[in-house]
């Protein structure tokens, strides 16, 4: 049964990766960035899913992983002269720490508690950033496209802007993260973390020590937002606080839950799905904020599993 | 300064209480936490503009508001809580979404209606009392006299009136306060609307004070929750004093520190006393 | 009589003309003219340059139609559209008319960057133009730069000219904030006080008025006697007050956002009838109606302008034509609705900073993207703006240099429920050298 799911769902998976990156050659330029950012932004929905989805932890506040990813990278990249590479290594390295030493303390907390003090840590972080404004630049933010250099790949010198390099950086991203998320849920860590989201009392008592899964799985998720988190900043080049505020930590709870929480697919179609629809109803109303309210309440009420969700419980037994 | 700074923190601190209460009241009994609280907050401050706007006369205004606002916003309360989170079954998780698109909806409604500039209401009294080293104003005296009334009064429902009874026992435990026959689906309703009309009549007297505007609600929202960890969740009593804590040392910090560095602190210290204890000063172990 | 044609090359004569002096020789030029009248520049732009093909100029336009800036989203574009369809009333630009696609950023960094990636790569717009919040500009300039497309900005941020952009962003018919205040500072420290209390927004915005304030005091013999931050998110100012130290002679505030009527009215109650002299910037009550209920206390007080809200301030032809175009009363509020009052002082940039781009794109003989190099350089040549219907607001002294451009500032007082203007500075008043040269930067 495991060994059959494995096989399935890297099926599935390697399925949409290859079609994603054929797919690149026959895009119009708009969607091919457009792609680009939903991958990032999926990569990051990944990671959120990884706590929600199957350890079944709520948190409002993982902005402040992708922001802790984001802002060490960009920062070392710009005032300690770190070369991208090394300012990756180190965002990695920042939002591990972080999400390692908030579990600590966050984790003595569960339910509704642990959801409030993820709200207010994510809000001290962007206060933190408006506070030290001066170093971090606050608000306004930065952008680090001119200390970026490039990228020489077979002897030939591309800009990290360049379209294909963002977007094969982001495909890979998304491929690795995919990856790593299927391998873990399918083994036996993951099966623990489903038991702990499904009865966290019961696995207690079998004799697991539930909190250092817990925190295994939020400082996982943690470190995995911080990357996709300093990615961006690498593809993307701008860095600001609207990437710590509370938003940016609602939006993946609404990626997930729309494309299916508790399933790896489905944090991606969901990012996708609400790119567009967005962009979409943007064109139509200047009010896209009152869809994503209703479409939150509806998804809520009726399609509690999401998309992948709700496919899964029909038709297709074997997701993961 | 000091005096000041505690005056203001007391005032802050009362309306904070009233705010917060609803809150409380609402994961007490139904054991959910409601993200769209603040938007009934804003909510009372909008619908008291138009009353404002619709009698063109301060006082008036302000009685009708006061008399209106609560009501409309527990209906609209009623109405969340009959129509989505009866349908999502109550369950944690679910109702945090659903009040997610709930706080979406109100606030986008809100900015079609009411527009994207914050518009005052006037004080329906408006004096100013002189103090040796300054100025302070009479109306926001009492603001925090009438927010005192009101936690009395609820207080008072709470504890003297069948349906503050009905509603403590539900709390206690939802199955056995249903076997006995209390009506516990009319009590989650009750209780909802209750939290929103409070919330909504913190925000009537408090909107002469500051103005109205449609993003108003996000700021109380975070210091409620705040108020409510720390007070423990599920106890009244704990929230309201945590509210004066809160209330009156953001009062005192803010004059003597930054404001953003006191709002940093006051994160902190939440999270040294979640390190204590776990449930709040005053809150149930659960869970 | 002179033909069009004829006439369209006098004027661009002029111009030339003055490309020759320095920046700042020019500015003292037009500045010593005083109100230089109803010199109407004829913008029918019927030259030889762009044989008219009918594929019009497409022209993005980043709005803040919701979010934080939405005041100003909802100002700016009924002046752009405004400015268009008046453009395309006397010939368009070159010949082509001109269509303006817009697009709401939400007054959002991130998304501010995808608007300008959707307007250059879906709508394939000539150019972008537009953005207001500075935050927003930080977002979204740099994609631009990278798209390689010309992004106009109309922020009065300093971010233009501080070089920490890139060559294909302007800013040139809106003053800067560093303008705006050393502008004004002299005039405040001579006419009100030299002890002076700012009181500012704790971010970027507020950090330049409290910079240049600053600077500007240490150079005229003045004093700050205090520099209070408040967060943005602050409702109640009350304890802020007791900072002032009693010594001050002028506060000078630059509050915006929703708080900014219970901050006039709190520092009112504070005070009572002693007070210091009170200097603000218009910023913190575009929108808002000089009577609104709470704002008493700011009778008799001072106000910096870019554009004096009502009609009597700068009564030449140029400006009461662009008033009664963009549909805005004679003291600043929608004709349509008295209630709803306009944001005066800034979107006046939206209006002349597309006659910009259809000066520009005349003088350089722009007809697609290829020319983009070409219209840049043309650009940077410009050394100025005449007043006039395209730009009513004023002269404009222009630096290539710094693709920011420097403008005449208003002083004003409110007194019997209006604001009266009793200063006009002079373009040199606000220049200051530049501190970057985006002409020596690749494209």
């Amino acid at each position: 049964m495991k060994r059959k799911s494995l096989i399935y769902s890297l099926f599935l998976k390697g399925g949409v990766i290859l079609f994603l990156f054929l797919i690149q050659f026959v895009l119009p330029t708009y969607h091919h960035s457009s792609f680009s950012k939903i991958m990032i932004l999926a990569s990051y929905a990944i990671a959120y899913n990884f706590l929600l989805g199957y350890t079944g932890l709520m948190s409002l506040g993982h902005a402040m992983f992708f922001a802790s990813g984001m802002y060490s990278a960009g920062l070392s990249i710009l005032y300690l002269g770190f070369t991208p590479l090394e300012g990756i290594i180190f965002g990695t390295l920042f939002s591990l720490t972080m999400s390692l030493i908030f579990g600590l303390f966050a984790l003595r907390t569960s339910g509704v508690s642990f959801l409030i003090v993820t709200l207010m840590f994510g809000q001290t972080l962007y206060l933190a950033i408006l506070y030290y404004n001066e170093f971090t630049f606050g608000q306004d933010g930065f952008s680090i496209t001119n200390y970026l250099g490039s990228l020489v790949i077979f002897g030939k010198e591309h800009l990290y802007s360049n379209p294909t390099i963002r977007y094969n950086f982001a495909l890979i991203m998304l491929a690795v993260y995919l990856l790593i998320t299927t391998i873990i849920i399918l083994s036996p860590i993951g099966r623990i973390l489903i038991a702990i989201r499904e009865n966290e009392a019961r696995t207690q008592l079998l004799g697991y020590n539930v909190f250092s899964y817990k925190l295994f799985a939020l400082t996982f998720s943690g470190t995995l937002a911080g990357i996709s988190g300093a990615m961006h900043a690498l593809l993307f080049s701008y860095i600001g606080t609207t990437f710590a505020e509370i938003h940016h930590s609602i939006s993946p709870l609404l990626w997930t839950l729309l494309g299916g929480a508790g399933t790896v697919i489905g944090p991606l179609l969901g990012t996708g799905v609400m790119y567009y629809l967005i962009d979409f109803i943007s064109g139509i109303t200047s009010n896209y904020l009152l869809v994503v309210g209703i479409i939150l309440v509806l998804t809520i009420i009726w399609f509690p599993l999401g998309i992948m969700g709700t496919l899964r419980q029909q038709w297709i037994k074997w997701l993961p | 300064m000091v005096f000041l700074a505690v005056l203001d923190g007391t005032v802050t601190a009362f309306v904070l209480a009233l705010i917060a209460l609803g809150l409380s009241l609402v994961f007490g009994v139904m054991r959910i936490v409601n993200v769209s609280h603040g938007e009934f907050f804003m909510l009372g401050a909008v619908f008291s503009w138009f009353a404002y706007h619709w009698t063109a006369d301060s006082v008036w205004g302000f009685v009708l508001a006061l008399l209106i606002a609560p009501v409309i916003v527990g209906f609209i309360a009623v109405f969340s809580e009959r129509f989505i989170l009866r349908k999502v079954d109550y369950n944690p998780e679910s109702t945090i979404v659903a009040t997610i698109g709930i706080l979406y909806v109100i606030q986008q409604l809100t900015l079609m209606g009411f527009g994207p500039e914050a518009r005052p209401v006037e004080a329906p009294i408006y004096f100013r009392i002189s103090f040796p080293w300054f100025g302070y104003s009479g109306y926001k005296l009492l603001v925090a006299v009438m927010s005192g009334l009101c936690l009395c009064g609820v207080w008072l429902l709470l504890k003297r009136t069948k349906l503050g009874l009905y509603m403590r026992a539900t709390q206690q435990d939802y199955e056995i306060a249903t076997t006995f026959g209390v009506p516990t689906k009319k009590i989650y309703a009750s209780v909802f609307a209750l939290g929103g009309g409070l919330a909504a009549l913190a925000g009537v007297l408090v909107v002469p004070i500051r103005q109205a505007d449609h993003l108003m609600g996000l700021e109380p929202l975070l210091l409620s929750f705040i108020v409510v960890i720390i007070g423990g969740l599920g106890s009244i009593r704990g929230t309201i004093i945590a509210a004066f804590l809160i209330g009156i040392s953001d009062g005192i910090i803010s004059v003597f520190y930054e404001p953003t560095l006191a709002k940093m602190l006051a994160t902190l210290f939440v999270v040294m006393i979640l390190i204590i204890k776990p449930s709040g000063l005053f809150g149930e172990n659960q869970q | 009589m002179m033909s069009n044609k004829e006439k369209g090359k006098v004027d661009q004569q002029s111009e030339l003309h003055i490309t020759r002096r320095s920046v700042i020789g020019a500015g003292a030029a037009i500045a010593g003219a005083g109100i230089i009248g109803s010199q109407l520049i004829d913008p029918v732009a019927k030259t030889a340059y762009a044989a008219g093909s009918d594929e019009p100029i497409r022209i993005g336009f980043q709005a803040h139609r919701t979010g934080i800036g939405a005041l100003y989203g909802r100002w700016y574009e009924r002046t752009t559209n405004a400015a268009a369809k008046y453009i395309n009333s006397i010939g368009g630009i070159a010949g082509r008319p001109i269509e303006i696609i817009t697009e709401d950023d939400g007054t959002d960094p991130k998304r501010g960057a995808d608007v300008v990636e959707k307007l250059a790569t879906k709508h394939k717009v000539d150019f972008v133009y537009g953005t207001l919040f500075s935050h927003v500009v930080m977002g979204s300039a740099p994609r631009a730069g990278e798209l390689k497309i010309p992004y106009f900005v109309v922020s009065e941020g300093y971010h233009v000219a501080s070089g920490a952009l890139n060559r294909y962003v302007f800013q040139p018919c809106i003053t800067d904030v560093r303008s705006q205040i050393t502008a004004v500072s002299n005039w405040i420290f001579s006419n009100l006080g030299k002890n002076v209390a700012l009181i500012f927004p704790d971010y970027a915005f507020g950090y330049d008025h409290r910079d240049y304030a600053s600077a500007a005091a240490a150079k005229s013999g003045a004093k700050i006697t205090a520099k209070i931050a408040i967060p943005p998110t602050a409702s109640s100012f009350t304890r802020y007050f007791v900072k002032i130290p009693k010594n001050t002679d002028v506060i000078y505030h630059v509050m915006v956002g929703p708080g900014v009527l219970t901050f006039v009215r709190e520092m009112g109650e504070h005070y009572g009838t002693r007070h210091p002299k009170l200097f603000g910037f218009i910023d913190s009550l575009e929108g808002v109606n000089i009577n609104s209920p709470g704002l008493e206390f700011l009778d008799g007080s001072h106000f910096w302008e870019a554009m004096p809200r009502y009609a009597d301030g700068y009564p030449t032809s140029g400006s009461n034509f662009y008033r009664d175009t963009v549909g805005v009363d004679n003291t600043g509020a929608s004709k349509s609705d008295s209630k709803d009052v306009s944001a005066y002082s800034h979107m006046f940039g939206c209006w002349e900073t597309l006659f910009a781009i259809k000066e520009a794109v005349e003088q350089s003989g722009y007809k697609s993207k290829k020319d983009y190099k070409t219209l840049i350089e043309t650009f940077e040549g410009f050394t100025g703006f005449n007043e006039g219907i395209a730009h009513p607001q004023g002269s404009k002294v222009f630096s290539g240099k710094t693709h920011q451009c420097y403008g005449q500032q208003f002083v004003s007082q409110v007194k019997n429920g209006k604001f009266n203007v009793v200063h006009r500075t002079s373009i040199a008043d606000g220049m200051y050298e530049p501190e970057t040269d985006y002409t020596k930067k690749s494209l």
